[in-house]
């Protein structure tokens, strides 16, 4: 394998393809970058997020329901003392503890209790409700993850591909709780493995079952679609066919939505009743399934219960359509909004005789130089510039400095506004408003980092090295103080652009 | 904070000269010689809001008085009588209860309601159903630029309305004012400002080295200037996104601020979200009827911050297309097609049902599935910006709405 000889081009690899650098990264590793990323690829895994919050879907779903049951004895409880404590009030002289706070809310257990008995053991103060604290641990160990990568190549195909398969954390508490877990368990495994497999997965997890409503999705001739009058939920079907794999221009009608609803009936997620297996894992329910063959896209589909649903997801995973559009999409992310075509064409063909090898494609991205040699035109996504930001400044993974920045940045994780994802391209994120408020955000990583870095002229060099420009260079040397020249550096074109 | 912002005003060198510098950015080489006439002395405004998702228009502007309506809609259906009653309108179309302001607006003559409306777009993706209302084009996917951003290159330079831009409102702008005429881009704050001399240097140095961020930078500089004249300044840190009820608010008042102001744009657009409601939608209560306050106040607070110039306003309200006409499986919608649009402001002539009803018959709905479109909405919105900013039909059918020039713009919309 060649790699660029231009010192400049072989520095912009851990940053097109990686999370960028971090200080006192040894040079011939970074040098080397394309060689240690289809290093990655060869070994096939990728890393999983140290201590998450739960083990997995199904644990969740248990805990979420259990949390679910007692917010809601709870607040039946405060209804009950409310009521209770009216009727005394109404009864009896004034208590004065309750004049003075009033608005207090009355614990259920121990209305009465004097001040210096605990009640109970309770949660730390501020100590979120069970979905936020899970959503929140979800992103400290991912971030985590990807501060620690040693190029990140692998941790921004999770990022691409989570967002290509996105659900959002935000639709319900199953979601929020969820996110996590779903990029875990549906994404990070198959990242090198088959489309098909990812496809599979993704679909089929309680997250994106609940995201895009075909839990709730009732056959209208299965035994429950004719006993309770419910029926078809269309709306994950139509994203599989135009957002996961064919593509808004792949060739299918209105019908083929709608039979796609129909042959994915049943595939939903165990309630709080536990009848079908553990509450919160997927499960097929026959009793919701549509009976009988279905055509879709010209081929009819007879296969019984859910293999009915296997079997035109792999024929979709497969299709020439659903190859053009992740090539396309692959391409756009990671070297131009605008790629080369011919780049999309070998990652498409590459797609298609591999049948959807997802290490094959990845290692035919690495190796082509049209990838490697392209200006650095993309701005990073407000994700991709925290990261980056993170690892240069050394900093930790602390969940307010995430959520907070990303949230203002307008990409805050697991929360696309709907169903297809963060945008990717500039004109998404090299906007005034999102520049300026890149700029709010590093001024106050440079205030908050200024402590710990030594001289930011020389952290300039170990991270940009051979990118940075003269003009950076000396804009960052002639800053008013330390912090300001970080963010300068943060906020240069060399820094921005990957 | 207070310091901090009379810095910034302090810091930006002048006004003009960054007006100078962005118009030297977009070198009006080439000013088409189109016929253009002259709207009068009206200053006029035009506001467009996107509702992301595919509003539900039966539910927002009921047919009650159609006999297929309550059949269609089962338990979501909206009654004209009852504790939580639509607004009447015309005695056969009805507002969701959820919009008092609108219903008070529409009584006064300030708001006519576009039924049975769609673009040309006949597919139900909302991406691309996004992409033909904002681009202007006849089908997705054609072009980077959006309508609003060309009818404001297609005006001569140094009009008010072509000097002061296009205001996207939002973090990532809308694509219907993306494009070659200078956009301005503003959102809600939510921290705290970077100091004016750190903005100075990075200006600096994108001006040497990067000419896209320079570009950015520059007209972040001037809204910035313009917020804090219209001394939009006050901390609004917190509150929810652009699909909660006070979020709508936020933006709208923001939205209103820089609008308003004597040397604020004249355009502007602003996005709201959620409107996919697939399941558990609701009727007069429950999800879309939230969305649907949040939106009312919204129009509440465009009307009262743009008071001096409200007179002079036009607020369009548009979604990528509709739902199917039947409540689904899940007592929500999926996507459809026909559905409605808001006009609304001091400068519309308003109080008017805009529809020709196709009916809610099976045989009478599109693909015997969704409300019919029978008023293509870039012909109202044609109508509204041709009779507010004196554009011709050439220009439009041209320039802003390429290949509509069958499309005729509907005319007496804004009075």
């Amino acid at each position: 394998m060649a790699t660029p000889d231009d010192s400049r081009t072989s520095g912009i690899g851990l940053q097109r393809f990686g999370l960028g650098a971090r200080p006192g990264q040894p040079r011939d590793q970074r040098d080397a970058a394309r060689e240690s990323m289809l290093a990655e690829v060869a070994r096939g895994v990728v890393a999983q997020p140290l201590n998450p919050p739960f083990s997995g879907a199904a644990e969740i779903g248990g805990a979420l329901f259990a949390f679910e049951d007692k917010e809601r004895m709870e607040r039946e409880a405060r209804r009950v003392a409310g009521q209770a404590q009216a009727m005394q009030v109404a009864a009896a002289p004034p208590n004065p503890q309750a004049a003075q706070n009033p608005q207090a809310p009355v614990a259920p257990q121990a209305p009465a209790a004097p001040q210096n008995q605990m009640a109970q053991p309770a949660k730390p103060p501020n100590e979120p409700p069970l979905p936020f604290k899970t959503y929140r641990d979800e992103v400290v160990a991912r971030v985590q993850l990807a501060l620690e990568a040693e190029s990140g190549f692998a941790e921004r195909l999770v990022q691409f591909w989570s967002n290509h398969f996105c659900i959002a954390a935000t639709k319900s508490n199953i979601g929020r709780s969820m996110a996590g877990a779903y990029e875990r368990e549906a994404i990070r495994p198959h990242v090198f493995g088959r489309f098909e497999e990812m496809l599979v997965a993704a679909e089929s997890h309680p997250a994106m079952l609940d995201f895009l409503d075909n839990r709730l999705s009732v056959g209208p001739g299965s035994p429950a679609g004719k006993r309770r009058g419910r029926g078809l939920n269309e709306n994950q079907a139509r994203e599989i066919l135009e957002l996961h794999t064919l593509g808004v221009h792949g060739g299918y009608s209105q019908a083929d939505v709608t039979n796609l609803a129909r042959i994915i009936t049943g595939w939903t997620m165990v309630g709080r009743e536990a009848v079908l297996g553990f509450p919160g894992s997927f499960a097929f329910n026959i009793g919701l399934h549509e009976p009988g063959t279905q055509p879709l896209l010209g081929k009819d589909y007879a296969q019984p219960g859910k293999a009915q649903g296997l079997a035109a997801l792999t024929d979709l995973a497969h299709h020439p359509a659903t190859a053009d559009f992740i090539a396309l999409k692959l391409a756009r992310h990671f070297v131009a909004d605008e790629p080369p075509p011919t780049l999309v064409a070998s990652l498409s063909e590459v797609f298609r005789r591999t049948q959807g090898d997802l290490a094959a494609v990845s290692r035919a991205l690495l190796e082509s130089n049209a990838a490697w040699n392209a200006e650095p035109s993309k701005i990073r996504s407000p994700q991709e510039f925290l990261i980056a930001s993170y690892r240069a400044l050394s900093r930790k993974a602390d969940p307010g400095q995430i959520l907070g920045p990303l949230g203002v940045m307008g990409q805050p994780f697991w929360q696309p506004s709907g169903p297809n994802g963060y945008p990717d391209t500039n004109a998404a994120w090299a906007s005034a408003e999102g520049i300026k408020t890149r700029i709010d955000v590093a001024a106050g990583w440079g205030r908050q980092a200024a402590g710990s870095v030594p001289d930011p002229r020389a952290l300039t060099e170990d991270i940009l090295g051979p990118l940075a420009s003269p003009e950076t260079r000396q804009t960052v040397a002639r800053a008013e103080s330390k912090p300001q020249a970080l963010a300068l550096m943060l906020m240069s074109p060399e820094f921005q652009r990957r | 904070m207070a310091d901090l912002d009379d810095d910034c005003e302090a810091m930006t060198p002048s006004r003009r000269a960054v007006l100078g510098a962005a118009g030297a950015l977009f070198a009006w080489s080439f000013v088409p010689k189109f016929a253009y006439a002259a709207a009068g002395s009206r200053d006029p405004r035009f506001l467009l809001v996107v509702l992301r998702g595919a509003l539900d228009g039966l539910s927002a502007v009921p047919p009650i008085g159609d006999p297929d309506y309550a059949g269609l809609r089962e338990g979501i259906a909206l009654t004209k009588d009852g504790p939580d009653a639509a607004l009447p309108l015309d005695g056969f179309f009805y507002l969701h209860p959820a919009m008092p302001n609108l219903a008070r607006l529409y009584a006064s003559g300030q708001a006519s309601i576009v039924h049975a409306a769609a673009t040309g777009y006949r597919e139900r993706s909302h991406f691309d159903g996004q992409d033909v209302l904002e681009s202007g084009q006849v089908g997705p996917g054609r072009t980077d630029s959006g309508w609003l951003n060309r009818l404001i290159a297609s005006l001569p330079p140094g009009e008010t309305v072509s000097r002061h831009g296009v205001l996207g409102v939002g973090v990532v702008p809308p694509l219907v004012v993306r494009g070659p005429a200078p956009i301005l881009g503003w959102s809600p704050p939510r921290m705290a400002r970077a100091g004016p001399d750190l903005m100075q240097r990075l200006s600096d140095l994108y001006g040497q080295r990067d000419p896209g961020l320079a570009r950015a930078l520059t007209q972040a500089i001037e809204t910035e200037a313009i917020a804090l004249r219209s001394s939009m300044n006050g901390d609004t840190r917190g509150g929810g996104g652009p699909d909660s009820t006070e979020g709508m608010k936020r933006i709208a008042e923001g939205a209103a601020g820089l609008v308003g102001a004597d040397d604020g744009p004249r355009i502007a657009a602003l996005a709201f979200e959620g409107w996919d409601t697939h399941a558990n939608e609701g009727g007069a209560k429950g999800r879309l009827a939230q969305l649907l306050g949040g939106l009312d106040g919204a129009l509440a607070a465009f009307e009262q911050g743009l008071k001096p110039v409200w007179k002079d306003t036009v607020v369009m309200v548009v979604t990528e297309f509709g739902r199917t006409a039947k409540v689904n499986g899940t007592v929500g919608t999926d996507h459809g097609t026909g559905t409605i649009a808001f006009l609304v402001g001091g400068a519309v002539k308003g109080g008017r049902m805009v529809v020709d009803w196709p009916g809610l018959k099976p045989e009478q709905l599109y693909e015997k599935r969704d409300l019919k479109p029978t008023t293509d909405i870039r012909g109202v919105a044609k109508g509204v910006v041709s009779e507010l900013f004196g554009l011709s039909g050439p220009v439009l059918a041209e320039r802003v709405f390429p290949g509509t020039g069958a499309l005729a713009p509907m005319r007496g919309l804004v009075g």
